[in-house]
C-alpha cells in the first residue's frame, strides 16, 4: 500500500494527492478507450460525442505541425482553457521534452495529463522532465522496452508508441509495439542473473526490468500512438496488445470526423469481432491523405526525438 | 495443499454451485475487476454484448469515463438490458463511473447529459472532488468491512450529494465543506466512488460476493 502510515477517519486532512497510484490509476481509467487531438472546444464536443475518454487539446494537429515547419511548442492556455471548459472527460495536453516550465504551466491550468512529447520539438536534447516533481500524471513516447522503462524510472505514469506522428501512417506504430512485445517476451526468458546484463543493455533501471519480467507487460499502461488513421487501424493495434489508443491526425483531417471518431471508439471496443470492424469501417467519407515514410526525411521523423 | 484461493472456490460453490460474475468491459478497469473476483477463487467473465449477460450471478460495472461507457452501451444495445437487469434485482456492483451510470439523478454530465442506466436512488455529482490533481488515496471507516479502515483511491471521482431513504450509506469522506457520501448499498445494488480493484484490501469483493451468494 502506498499509504504507510494510517490516516486520520474518514479523509479529515488525510487525502493525499499526486501519488503514483492516482496518476497511474488515471490511465488504468483510459485503458479500452480512444484519446483524440482536438483543436478548438466544438471538436473536443465532438470527440466527447463519439465516446472518446479524453482528448488532447493543441494548436496544431501533428499533420499540420509537419506542414509548417518551424517551432513546435505547447499550446496556448486560452486555448486549452476553452478545451477544458467544453467537455467532462480528462483533457490532456503536450509539453516539449524536457520543458519543465510548460509542464508547470499546464500543471496550474489543470489539465488531467501531459504528453511530453516528440510531435513538438524538443527543448532539451539530453534529459527528459522529471516527472516525480508533478503532482498530474505524464504520457510519453516509447519505441522499445528500454525507453519505455527509462521514462517510467523519470516518472511516467503512461506510455505510449511514438509511431510517425501525421502521416496516417500505422507502420511505425506497429514497428515498435512489435518491438516492445519482442523485447518483453525476450526478457521471460531470461533467468535473474541475465536480467542484469539486459539491464545495462536496453539501459534501463534493473528494478523495472525485473517488475516487467514478473508483469510480463509494461508496469504501466501502454497506448498505441502515431500514424493511426482507421478502425482497422486501432484493432491492428489492439490485437497487438496495447491497452488503448492515440488518435491525432486521423480524426479531423477526414471527410466525416464524427462519424470516423465513433467508428474507431467501437472498433476499439470490440477490437476482436471482425464482423463489428467491418460494419463499422463501412462509408466512413475520405480517411487523411497518409505520407509513405520512405519519402520522408530523416530529420523529419519524429519518432527518433527523445533519448 | 489447500490454497487460500480453493478455500473461498469452495465457500460460493456449496452456496451457489458455480458462481459466475460478469465485467462490464466496454472500456475502463475491468481486468482489474476481473482478477480480483478471480482471487477470491470466482469465475469472471467480459461483457461486451446483450446476450453475454445471460447465466451470470452478477455484474460489475468498472471505473472508466462514464460518459464513454454509456454512449458505447447505447450504441451495442446495452442500455435497456442493464437497466432490465437492475430492475429484477440481480446483484450489481458499479465502482467510480460505474456508480455514476447506476444513479437515478447526476450532475455535472456533459451538455446534454449522458445515457444512465438508474436504480440507486441516489444523486450523483459526476466530477465532485475535481480534475485529476484532485485525485487522492485515503484510509475510509466502513463499519460494515470491520474495525480496520480501508485504503481508498479516488480518481477524478465522483461524489453522492443525496441519498433516498432506502439506500444504506456505508462509507464517507471529507468533500470541499461537508462530509460526503462515497459507498452506499440498496437492495442488491453496491456502488463505490473510489477503486477498491486498485487496491490490495480485498473485502469490497468479499462484500459483493457474499451479496452475490446470499
Amino acid at each position: 500500500m502506498s499509504l504507510e502510515t494510517k490516516l486520520p477517519a474518514n479523509g479529515t486532512n488525510g487525502a493525499i494527492t499526486g501519488t503514483f497510484a492516482v496518476k497511474a490509476g488515471l490511465a488504468q481509467m483510459l485503458k479500452g478507450g480512444v484519446i483524440m487531438d482536438v483543436v478548438t472546444p466544438e471538436q473536443a464536443r465532438i470527440a466527447e460525442e463519439a465516446g472518446a475518454v479524453a482528448v488532447m487539446a493543441l494548436e496544431r494537429v501533428p499533420a499540420d505541425i509537419r506542414r509548417d515547419g518551424g517551432v513546435a511548442r505547447m499550446s496556448d492556455p486560452q486555448m486549452i482553457k476553452g478545451i477544458m471548459a467544453a467537455v467532462t472527460i480528462p483533457v490532456m495536453a503536450k509539453a516539449r521534452i524536457g520543458h519543465m516550465v510548460e509542464a508547470q504551466i499546464l500543471q496550474a491550468l489543470g489539465v488531467d495529463y501531459v504528453d511530453e512529447s516528440e510531435v513538438l520539438t524538443p527543448a532539451d536534447e539530453e534529459n527528459h522532465i522529471n516527472k516525480h516533481k508533478f503532482a498530474i500524471p505524464f504520457v510519453c513516447g516509447a519505441r522499445n522496452l528500454g525507453e519505455a522503462l527509462r521514462r517510467i524510472s523519470e516518472g511516467a505514469a503512461m506510455i505510449r508508441t511514438k509511431g510517425e506522428a501525421g502521416t496516417g501512417n500505422v507502420v511505425e506504430a506497429v514497428r515498435h509495439a512489435r518491438q516492445m512485445n519482442k523485447d518483453i517476451r525476450r526478457l521471460q526468458t531470461m533467468d535473474e542473473d541475465e536480467m542484469f546484463t539486459f539491464a545495462k543493455e536496453i539501459q534501463a533501471s534493473y528494478e523495472l526490468v525485473k517488475q516487467t519480467a514478473e508483469l510480463g507487460r509494461l508496469p504501466v499502461v501502454n497506448f498505441a500512438a502515431g500514424g493511426v488513421a482507421t478502425p482497422a487501424d486501432a484493432a491492428l493495434m489492439m490485437q497487438l496488445g496495447v491497452d488503448g489508443v492515440f488518435v491525432g491526425s486521423g480524426i479531423f483531417k477526414s471527410g466525416d470526423p464524427a462519424k470516423r471518431a465513433r467508428a474507431i471508439v467501437m472498433a476499439v471496443t470490440h477490437f476482436n469481432y471482425p464482423a463489428i470492424l467491418a460494419e463499422v469501417s463501412e462509408n466512413l467519407g475520405e480517411p487523411m491523405v497518409g505520407i509513405n515514410l520512405d519519402t520522408l526525411a530523416d530529420n523529419q521523423r519524429m519518432a527518433v526525438r527523445g533519448w | 495443499m489447500c490454497t487460500f484461493n480453493e478455500i473461498r472456490n469452495t465457500r460460493y460453490e456449496i452456496r451457489n454451485i458455480m458462481l459466475t460474475i460478469g465485467i462490464l468491459a466496454l472500456q475502463g478497469a475491468f481486468l482489474e475487476h476481473a482478477a480480483k473476483v478471480r482471487q477470491l477463487g470466482v469465475e469472471a467473465v467480459e461483457v461486451r454484448k446483450p446476450e453475454q449477460l445471460e447465466g451470470l450471478a452478477a455484474l460489475i460495472l468498472p471505473g472508466g469515463e462514464s460518459t464513454a461507457m454509456g454512449l458505447v452501451a447505447e450504441r451495442w444495445g446495452l442500455v435497456e438490458p442493464l437497466r432490465e437487469w437492475v430492475r429484477s434485482g440481480k446483484p450489481v456492483w458499479g465502482t467510480c463511473a460505474g456508480m455514476i451510470l447506476l444513479a437515478d439523478r447526476a450532475v455535472g454530465q456533459k451538455q446534454g447529459g449522458q445515457p444512465l442506466i438508474g436504480g440507486l436512488d441516489v444523486t450523483v455529482n459526476r466530477n465532485y472532488f475535481g480534475r485529476q490533481s484532485k485525485s487522492f488515496e485515503t484510509l475510509l471507516e466502513v463499519p460494515l468491512l470491520g474495525a480496520e479502515p480501508c485504503p481508498a483511491i479516488f480518481i477524478r471521482a465522483p461524489a453522492i450529494i443525496e441519498a433516498g431513504s432506502q439506500v444504506e450509506v456505508l462509507a464517507r469522506t471529507a468533500g470541499h465543506d461537508e462530509i460526503v457520501i462515497v459507498a452506499v448499498r440498496q437492495g442488491n445494488i453496491l456502488a463505490t466512488a473510489f477503486h477498491p480493484e486498485l487496491t490490495a484490501d480485498l473485502r469490497w469483493h468479499q462484500l459483493f460476493l457474499d451479496m452475490v451468494a446470499g
